[in-house]
């Protein structure tokens, strides 16, 4: 038995792919899977492994997934593959780090024509940190601009890779698919674990369905796991007794146990995600391992926002929706707030923007509740004249100026990989969202890594649209908290029609609160629709008003002509305008469309 | 009872930049085909109503009067067979200048219309050509005098304001074009950019200049005032009349009662349902030839419905709904339905009320989908 497993163990390869977005990652992967077997052309949906629709809109993994493969090479063996799916995007930086410690190896997909971006490169480190064999793939040969040994060069330059191996690709037209299996039962090493070692495995993802309760991924580094054994989660410290276990092809096939290599999924009655945090060790209740494996790490929230719903009605059916949400995203925080303006709703705690975007997206698609999310915030630490220091995540909760002794704001490293063109460009946005130049590296003759201490609060805003509009798209970007320090920050209120809208207040730095308030009023004045009266928007620090713009009030709205005897279009047009009306919140008097409360986030050029 | 008819010619020379009603080149198309279908579908209905026929009739388009002179004499002559009676109370038709004549002129005196609605829009030559008029300020003179000379003296010029570049100047100069040629009636609407027309698609393009919601309030304003000053009084959102003319057609719609729509896509309200025809030329012919009628659409009016559109519709009379009139034909009074909405209309100062009826204020008249979007539920 133990000798059974020992020989199986020696023929699994486990791998990630690490890619930076637009790169082939998903093609490639559908291509494997493919070659492999594992799906008859007919299951193939192209992109198989971005299953959630959100996903496939965005073009993006969200949620990891673990794929069993079996691979006959040209050794006449079969091979065990699993392939370990990883979300390309940092919010999700921790994420990316547990499924690659739970692999041997990593492909790393480089397009031919467009070289190795940032974010791609913290990823890599992020697998070389974990021992991991990596495999560069030059992807996208076939492209008329591709420059394969450019690239080449640019791997062995940047990355410090031997890239004479390299696997040259065209994952759409499905070139160089068999060279890539080969070289992955050559160079990612097997797994060295012990099967009768006591259990030792890792969560590196999990989700929650209806029926199963909470379903985690995990990766058997020691020992075996069978239905019916006691096992606990070493960081919660919670037992369970197992249900089901299994692996993904990528349909879940149930398995009588999982051992050393293996990747597959488990449940045991878990009513909650949080019981099962990505990075947790699983060991079993009766004979546990006695180290944990290392790496865990409770993730922390770095932006948050109200969410409120247009209908108050609502309310208790956004409180299930987040709690449906949180049972598959431990990372998803939030507690009930109210607002004068909005009533009652959440303020929610995220890993970054883009998770804030996808959580409000899905909850207005796959719940039905219409939102009004206000301006992202993160978290500012205040030291109270009287000595208490407090932390404040909501804007509006900023205590008067002259009981504030000091106000400390995170900041982050913020890497910024970029062609020299560009690079006047990049350092003029840092320095207008308060950078700080830190360094800044020549990977090649071509390309730059610029590096900037920046508030968080600015690349929450729009620091990644202006990057991306600055460069024509050609610069990545990378970052990662660095700690908290002291700034000139000040609270802005927005007053409509002479009222104070607690959910439009913001912080901002004071040098820049005069050319900010502008861009903001001027903004609401083009997003809010005309009123049956004149609305004045002010914005306010203090009781000072440092800006101020005025939407008229509607003067005309009425249908002129009769089409013909067509009433059911004339009564359309009424439903339609109704309809529009009631997606909006009423605040005061005045009717507030929802992106009108992430106005801050939209100002174009104006806050130079 | 069905009070009106609407008979629709779908056929255009040229098509107009805003126009989005069913309407097609009139190049190849089985013009004969389709009147005979038409006459058909006329012979039909009449018959089902066991001869009962409307007080108005308006041929409306599209441009009827696009029709060859022979052809337009045919369709008049089936009208006046299937439709037309004694106490025929209004008989319309809507002119195009470029295509009026001595023999169109005859047939209809013939057949007994005696309304004609003249499509002119603006006497501006520029805005003409910018709209995609084919006739210009001359001819459209031209043609309401030669209908005045002819006889005719129930006639309604058609404009529009709010045109890509107009300027309140040229509104006022068509104004007073218009009134040197005294006519009975006035239509004028604003523009509406609607989906599927040349206007939309510029406007998507961002190539259409319009006037704005400002300039738009203050041309609509100054033309209430012009006409007023000549004796036209406003009594309907976009029409106004000398005292006695006006539209008894258009305000069979306004009343919320029922009338016929034949030919290609026309609309109806046929006992409680609103229909609609086939859209498409062949295909209005085929239905009418095997079935007799070609509605490809019919949609129950529920009590709900029919309420709300007595008010939509109702209000945009600017002498409003009778209280009374309404409860006889609901059985409930207007507060039964509405109290709380109009009370709160009266206080924005949208709606009036008295004893006897509710009607849009002046600002009311401006703001009007304001109103009638609080009436549904």
């Amino acid at each position: 038995m133990s000798e059974d497993r020992r020989n199986r163990q020696k023929r699994i390869r486990n791998f990630s792919i690490i890619a930076h977005i637009d790169h082939g990652k998903s093609t490639l992967a559908d291509r494997i899977l493919e070659s492999t077997s594992a799906l008859t052309k007919r299951e193939m949906r192209a992109q198989m492994l971005d299953a959630m629709d959100l996903e496939r809109e965005r073009g993006i993994t969200i949620k990891l997934n673990a794929v069993q493969l079996t691979y006959k090479a040209q050794d006449g063996e079969e091979y065990i593959f699993h392939l370990i799916d990883t979300p390309g995007h940092v919010d999700f930086s921790y994420e990316v780090s547990r499924s690659l410690a739970a692999c041997e190896g990593a492909l790393l997909i480089v397009d031919a024509a467009q070289g190795i971006e940032a974010q791609t490169l913290a990823n890599v480190y992020l697998a070389l940190e974990n021992d991991l064999e990596i495999i560069p793939v030059i992807n996208k040969i076939d492209l008329p601009s591709a420059e394969p040994e450019r690239v080449k060069q640019e791997v062995e330059d940047v990355i410090g890779l031997d890239a004479s191996e390299a696997v040259l690709t065209s994952a759409k037209s499905g070139l160089g698919i068999e060279d890539v299996l080969e070289a992955i039962v050559e160079k990612v090493p097997a797994p060295t674990g012990d099967p009768d070692a006591p259990l030792k495995a890792l969560i590196f993802d999990s989700l929650y369905d209806p029926y199963r309760g909470v379903v985690t991924y995990i990766r058997i580094i020691d020992g075996t796991v069978k239905v019916g054994d006691h096992i606990k989660m070493m960081a919660t410290g919670k037992s369970f007794e197992v249900n089901e276990i299994g692996v993904f092809t990528p349909k879940p096939v149930a398995k009588d146990e999982l051992t050393v290599g293996d990747v597959g999924y488990l449940t045991a009655a878990i009513k909650n995600v949080s019981d099962t945090r990505v990075g947790d060790t699983i060991t079993s209740a009766a004979h546990p391992t006695a180290e944990p494996l290392p790496g865990y790490r409770r993730m922390n929230p770095m932006v948050f926002c109200g969410l409120y719903p247009i209908d108050s009605n609502d309310y208790n059916d956004l409180r299930e929706a987040l709690e449906r949400l949180e049972l598959n995203d431990s990372s998803l925080q939030y507690e009930a707030e109210t607002s004068e303006a909005l009533g009652f709703g959440f303020r929610c705690g995220f890993l970054g923007l883009l998770h804030m975007e996808i959580i409000q997206e899905r909850i207005e698609r796959e719940f039905g509740i219409d939102l009004i999310t206000t301006a992202p915030s993160v978290i500012y630490k205040v030291e109270m004249a009287n000595g208490e220091t407090i932390e404040i995540d909501n804007p509006s909760k900023m205590p008067e100026g002259k009981m504030i002794e000091n106000v400390e704001e995170p900041y982050v490293k913020a890497s910024v990989m970029t062609p020299n063109d560009y690079v006047g460009a990049v350092m003029e946005l840092c320095q207008n969202k308060r950078g700080e130049f830190i360094d800044m590296v020549y990977l090649d003759e071509n390309r730059v890594n610029v590096i900037y201490h920046i508030p968080l609060s600015e690349i929450v805003y729009d620091f990644f649209d202006h990057l991306k509009s600055n460069t024509k798209g050609y610069a990545s970007l990378d970052y990662e908290l660095i700690g908290y320090k002291p700034s000139k920050l000040v609270k802005m209120d927005i007053l409509l029609n002479g009222e104070k809208i607690d959910a439009l207040s913001i912080i901002v730095h004071r040098d820049f609160a005069y050319p900010r308030g502008k861009a903001i009023v001027e903004k609401l004045k083009e997003l809010i629709p005309r009123q049956q009266f004149e609305v004045p928007i002010q914005a306010a620090l203090g009781q000072k008003i440092v800006a101020r713009s005025t939407i008229k009030a509607l003067r005309k709205n009425v249908l002129a002509k009769c089409y013909g005897g067509d009433i059911s279009r004339k009564r359309k047009l009424l439903e339609k305008q109704k309809e529009g009306k009631k997606r909006m919140k009423t605040v005061g008097k005045v009717d507030v469309p929802q992106e009108a409360f992430m106005a801050v986030l939209r100002l174009d050029d104006s806050n130079k | 009872m069905i009070k009106g008819a609407y008979v629709h010619i779908p056929f255009c020379e040229h098509i107009c930049y805003y126009c989005d009603f069913n309407k097609y080149f009139i190049k190849n198309q089985p013009v004969e085909d389709y009147l005979k279908a038409l006459d058909l579908e006329m012979a039909t209905t009449m018959i089902q109503a066991g001869g009962v026929r409307p007080e108005t009739i308006f041929i409306g388009g599209g441009t009827p009067t696009v029709l060859q002179d022979e052809h337009f004499a045919r369709l008049l002559e089936s009208i006046r067979k299937h439709l037309y009676h004694e106490e025929t109370a209004e008989f319309a038709v809507e002119i195009n200048p470029e295509n009026l004549n001595i023999a169109k002129l005859e047939a209809m005196k013939r057949a007994g219309v005696d309304r004609l609605s003249i499509g002119i829009q603006t006497f501006d030559d520029t805005l003409l050509a910018a709209i995609g008029r084919m006739h210009s300020r001359e001819s459209a003179i031209a043609a309401v005098q030669l209908a005045k000379d002819y006889g005719f003296h129930n006639i309604s010029v058609d404009l529009m304001f709010g045109l890509p570049g107009q300027t309140r100047a040229q509104l006022e100069h068509s104004l007073h074009a218009a009134m040197q040629l005294d006519p009975q009636h006035i239509s004028i609407y604003s523009l509406q950019v609607e989906p599927r027309t040349i206007f939309y698609h510029r406007m998507k393009q961002g190539k259409l200049k319009l006037p704005g919601q400002d300039i738009e309030a203050e041309m609509y304003e100054l033309l209430i005032k012009v006409l007023r000053d000549r004796g036209f009084e406003q009594y309907e959102i976009s029409n106004f009349a000398k005292p006695g003319y006006e539209s008894r057609h258009n305000i069979i719609y306004w009343n919320n009662e029922e009338y016929y729509g034949f030919g290609a896509g026309a609309h109806g309200y046929i006992q409680g349902q609103r229909v609609v025809n086939a859209r498409a030329v062949k295909g209005y012919i085929t239905r009418v030839r095997s079935e007799g009628h070609a509605m490809v659409e019919r949609h129950s009016v529920t009590l709900q419905e029919k309420v709300e559109e007595e008010l939509f519709l109702g209000l945009r009379k600017l002498r409003g709904i009778n209280k009374k009139t309404f409860e006889e034909k609901y059985h409930r009074s207007l507060d039964y339905f509405y109290k709380d909405v109009i009370a709160n209309l009266v206080k924005k100062g949208l709606l009036h009320e008295d004893k006897e009826h509710i009607s849009l204020t002046e600002k009311g008249v401006f703001l009007g989908n304001e109103v009638f979007e609080a009436f549904l539920v």
